[in-house]
């Protein structure tokens, strides 16, 4: 239980926090409050959140004691416009959360026993720093890899890089983004960034692919949903669950599970037969749609019926409130699309679906993001790495334009490529790989096979427990960062800045990355004191200052560029035709199919169900399950089971039970079943991110189960290597196995 | 002057973002709450639907609280604010008993609490936290006997619904459905 803070007193006038207009004022004028509300003086730093990578900018409030109050949206920002979601309300709690790391930790065999004894920053260095130069001195740089998740890991990038490593990883790519990063880019020659360049606002139409926004709490995105269905646009989901979007969609389509592909084609083949689509921006935009045109020819939504049980006359009504909308329509590239193997084709038919509704560069579907670059800081220039994850690959996933952090797996356990390529160490950062990953197995085996293993974390996590060395980050309240500059309507940058000094042992990202070079004769990468003065350097090249950004937090440009395409404009794609490509001729050359396929994928056997996942909008992944104020709103997940499959099974409501997949793998805890209507009776759904094992993580430790140990198998995209995980099926355990 | 809260069912999306902001502006405890959100679903598969709320205290204008407090911790003030003064409270629980929303909690030090409304915000021309962070922006606060106001703007467009009408206690928080 988190200590009873301060009874919070603002002082609001003076922190220019009030939301309310002058005539507002008057009217609360005559209102006594009865209420002890003594004012305290409170002051603020900005920030932009970490709690996910939606990075919302916003302000760190603070007593006079430097005790951190609360944490509040800035007004200017764009990924937030001055709201912050529950996680982002709830980040104090990261601070506050007493189970955090705040000592460097050395991993120490002890008579048969392992632990972790605290050491000193430098001891940490030392050992780390010695066994890099060892690596290097017998295999090379390369031979070490850097895997990471959020902030920490752009120093980490800095400093790998002067070591000579081009084995950068980041999850988000290969289990989260990476398909539609890939088809977008072969589409539309860009892929839609992060925030998605989605103009929901204004849109009038808004089709959702299996995405649950308002359960994914991706702000800004969550706030113009809500927004557009103030104006009265309609929403399409095609979900085998009834999300919370779904309820609120004008259509619902509860799709057979992995099924999308073949409505998605429907679609495009109703909009094409009944001449619906842009007639005008296909001719002046694209290029292959005579070939799309002939290909989707026998996909006729009586065909995808029987394939998705989705009615004929729904995915033709659904396909004419798109074209009705239209160019004001988003059929929405998800976040989260690594689901059945063949997820840059699905990816590339969404893409092709908004191309012929002329959605991209309309008001309303896809507006033109326009950030700005952030000068970079003078630095010496690192020697190129003689290879990398590509290279023992040997034109394996040919479009992976990141390493897939599966592959970096793969080639860290012996005998998986010659030893020459093999990954020796491993150097992790904000990121939880042991539930991000799929594959277990994999996962364990390669850290048997490591040489060093580093950790960097603000809290005990599964993966720390399995480094030889964990270094103490402090949270992004503690701390500097680098700026953010994520390109939006309007170009923008956001700073962060510490409110209170980092707790007990702890340190940022920036000076770890910093010190750990100058013990291994890198020092001259980082030629600063404190990452403060990069961040003025930068600024001021930028026509700002830290002093000014750290009043405004925020700072937005004016744009270059139209926000839209002029009526008419031919406008030149960045893909090799300088077209939107409907027909990938890329693709064909690759020897993969130049427009999407229906590929039909396997049913979960008697017995079993396809285990699908998702998120809570007061979670992030599995890195605030500990976090005491979210925590309090939702502290483990549970099983939803369709009634009728709960009464086969004679499962009660709340009822523990534990899961067993179809490689008999059984969850180390049980989960809590809740029965609901809103789920198919082929499938169960849980929320990702609990059933924590790791002890150290007093709240989180056992609460629900955990998706990832579920997934043991996957469906590696042969186009880039992301590994789709929707393709686990897995039946109940009344009783404890154990 | 009559305070009320207009919470649009539509555009709520069930985050809790209201129940945290709640909890650390007004120094809940943990495992404690001023507001919580309901989700109810009715019918079967695939014909659903589900409605999303932030519930509270009502703020009744006959509110069996302040009629049932010995001590008259319980009390209206100006605004139609239903408020308890910690002081005066002792921690009796007839008002929880009395409460057809299930508004208010035992706080650990011994006395009665539930939404204020934050007025003590409210009075600075502040919203009350809940409403100030909604990512939707589903819910609004204002004054009712203002025909100019939001609130009372939304009530006259658009189709509401208040709870537990049958208890009688003129709740004034409004669900626009």
């Amino acid at each position: 239980m988190k200590t009873r803070r301060d009874f919070i007193k603002i002082s609001s006038l003076g922190l220019g926090v009030a939301t309310l207009s002058a005539s507002k004022l008057n009217l609360f004028e005559s209102l006594k409050s009865e209420e002890d509300h003594e004012t305290e003086k409170l002051f603020r730093q900005p920030t932009y959140c970490e709690i996910c990578f939606w990075k919302c900018a916003g302000w760190t409030y603070f007593n006079e004691k430097k005790k951190i109050i609360k944490v509040i949206g800035n007004d200017k920002d764009q990924h937030s416009n001055g709201r912050f979601c529950p996680r982002g309300t709830g980040g104090i709690g990261a601070y506050y959360d007493e189970d955090r790391l705040t000592k460097p930790l050395i991993r120490e065999g002890k008579a048969g026993s392992q632990t972790f004894r605290e050491a000193s920053w430098d001891e940490a260095f030392t050992v780390i720093a010695d066994k890099l130069k060892k690596i290097a001195a017998e295999s090379g740089p390369e031979n070490v890899a850097l895997i990471k998740h959020g902030s920490a890991g752009d120093h980490f990038k800095t400093l790998f890089q002067a070591y000579g490593t081009g084995n950068i990883s980041a999850p988000s790519y290969a289990q989260c983004r990476g398909p539609r990063v890939e088809s977008f880019k072969l589409t539309f020659g860009e892929d839609p960034g992060s925030p998605e360049q989605t103009d929901i606002r204004d849109t009038k139409c808004l089709v959702l692919i299996g995405s649950h926004l308002g359960e994914n709490m991706h702000n800004g995105q969550v706030q113009e949903m809500a927004m557009a269905i103030d104006k009265g646009a309609s929403i399409i989901t095609v979900d085998p669950r009834y999300s919370t979007v779904a309820s609120k969609s004008k259509f619902w389509l509860p799709i057979k599970p992995a099924t999308d592909m073949a409505l998605l084609l429907a679609w495009i083949n109703v909009l094409i037969e009944e001449e619906l689509y842009d007639k005008q921006y296909v001719e002046d935009n694209t290029i292959g749609f005579e070939k799309l045109r002939h290909h989707v020819k026998r996909m006729t939504p009586e065909w995808a019926y029987g394939i998705t049980t989705i009615k004929p006359d729904v995915i033709r009504k659904t396909a004419r409130e798109m074209a009705n909308a239209a160019p004001a329509v988003i059929v929405h590239p998800g976040r989260h699309v690594a689901w059945y193997g063949d997820d840059v084709q699905r990816s590339r038919a969404v893409g092709i679906l908004n191309a012929i509704l002329g959605s991209w560069g309309r008001k309303g579907g896809y507006f033109l993001r326009e950030g700005i670059s952030v000068p970079k800081f003078p630095i010496p220039k690192a020697n190129k790495p003689r290879w990398n994850w590509k290279t023992a690959l040997n034109g394996q996933f040919p479009l992976a334009s990141q390493s897939p952090t599966n592959v970096i797996v793969e080639q860290s356990i012996k005998g998986n490529v010659d030893e020459k390529y093999r990954i020796r160490g491993w150097f992790v950062a904000g990121t939880n790989l042991p539930l991000t990953l799929p594959e277990t197995d994999k996962f364990e085996k390669a850290v048997q096979d490591l040489d060093l293993f580093v950790a960097v974390d603000t809290m005990p996590m599964e993966v720390t427990g399995y480094a030889d060395v964990v270094l103490p980050e402090c949270t992004y309240l503690e701390r500097y960062d680098t700026i953010r500059s994520s390109p939006h309507r309007e170009p923008n940058i956001a700073v962060r800045v510490p409110a209170v000094e980092p707790l007990g042992d702890t340190k940022p990202a920036s000076w770890m990355a910093k010190e750990l070079a100058k013990k291994m004769g890198l020092g001259e990468f980082f030629p600063y004191e404190d990452y403060s003065e990069v961040l003025d350097w930068q600024l001021k090249k930028m026509g700002s200052s830290l002093d000014e950004m750290k009043r405004i937090g925020v700072k937005t440009f004016p744009r270059k560029t139209p926000i839209y395409f002029a009526e008419g404009e031919k406008y030149r794609f960045k893909t090799p035709s300088g077209k939107i490509e409907l027909y990938s001729e890329r693709m064909k050359q690759l020897g993969f199919s130049p427009l999407p396929e229906y590929t039909k994928h396997e049913e979960p056997p008697q017995g079993f169900y396809r285990l699908n996942y998702g998120r809570a909008p007061m979670h992030s992944f599995g890195r605030t399950s500990n976090n005491p104020n979210l925590t309090d709103l939702m502290s483990e997940n549970f099983l939803w089971v369709n009634p009728k499959v709960a009464s086969i099974w004679g499962l009660k409501s709340n009822q523990k039970v534990w899961l067993k997949n179809q490689d008999g793998i059984v969850s180390d805890f049980p989960i809590k079943v809740r029965i609901t209507e809103r789920i198919r009776w082929d499938s169960v759904y849980m929320v990702h991110g609990f059933g924590h094992n790791n002890k150290k993580l007093k709240r989180a430790f056992g609460n629900g189960a955990n998706d990832s140990q579920m997934i043991s198998k996957v469906l590696i995209d042969p186009i880039m290597g992301a590994t789709g995980m929707r393709v686990n099926f897995v039946t109940f355990l009344k009783n404890d196995p154990a | 002057m009559r305070y009320a809260m207009v919470i649009d069912t539509l555009k709520c999306v069930g985050c809790s973002d209201c129940v945290v902001a709640c909890q650390t502006e007004n120094n809940v405890p943990i495992g404690y709450c001023r507001d919580w959100v309901v989700e109810a679903v009715n019918g079967t598969y695939p014909q659903l639907e589900l409605e999303i709320r932030t519930e509270r205290c009502n703020h009744c204008e006959n509110s069996p609280c302040v009629r049932c407090c010995p001590t008259g911790a319980s009390h209206i003030v100006e605004g139609g604010v239903v408020l308890v003064t910690h002081d005066e409270c002792i921690g009796c629980g007839a008002c929880i008993e009395s409460c057809p929303y299930d508004a208010r909690y035992q706080h650990p030090e011994g006395y009665v609490d539930k939404c204020t409304f934050c007025l003590h915000r409210v009075k600075d021309g502040l919203l009350p936290a809940c409403v100030s962070v909604c990512p939707t922006r589903c819910m609004y606060f204002g004054d009712l006997e203002d025909p100019n106001s939001e609130v009372s703007k939304l009530l006259k467009k658009r189709d509401y619904k208040t709870l537990a009408p049958e208890a009688g206690t003129n709740p004034h928080i409004f669900y626009l459905i």
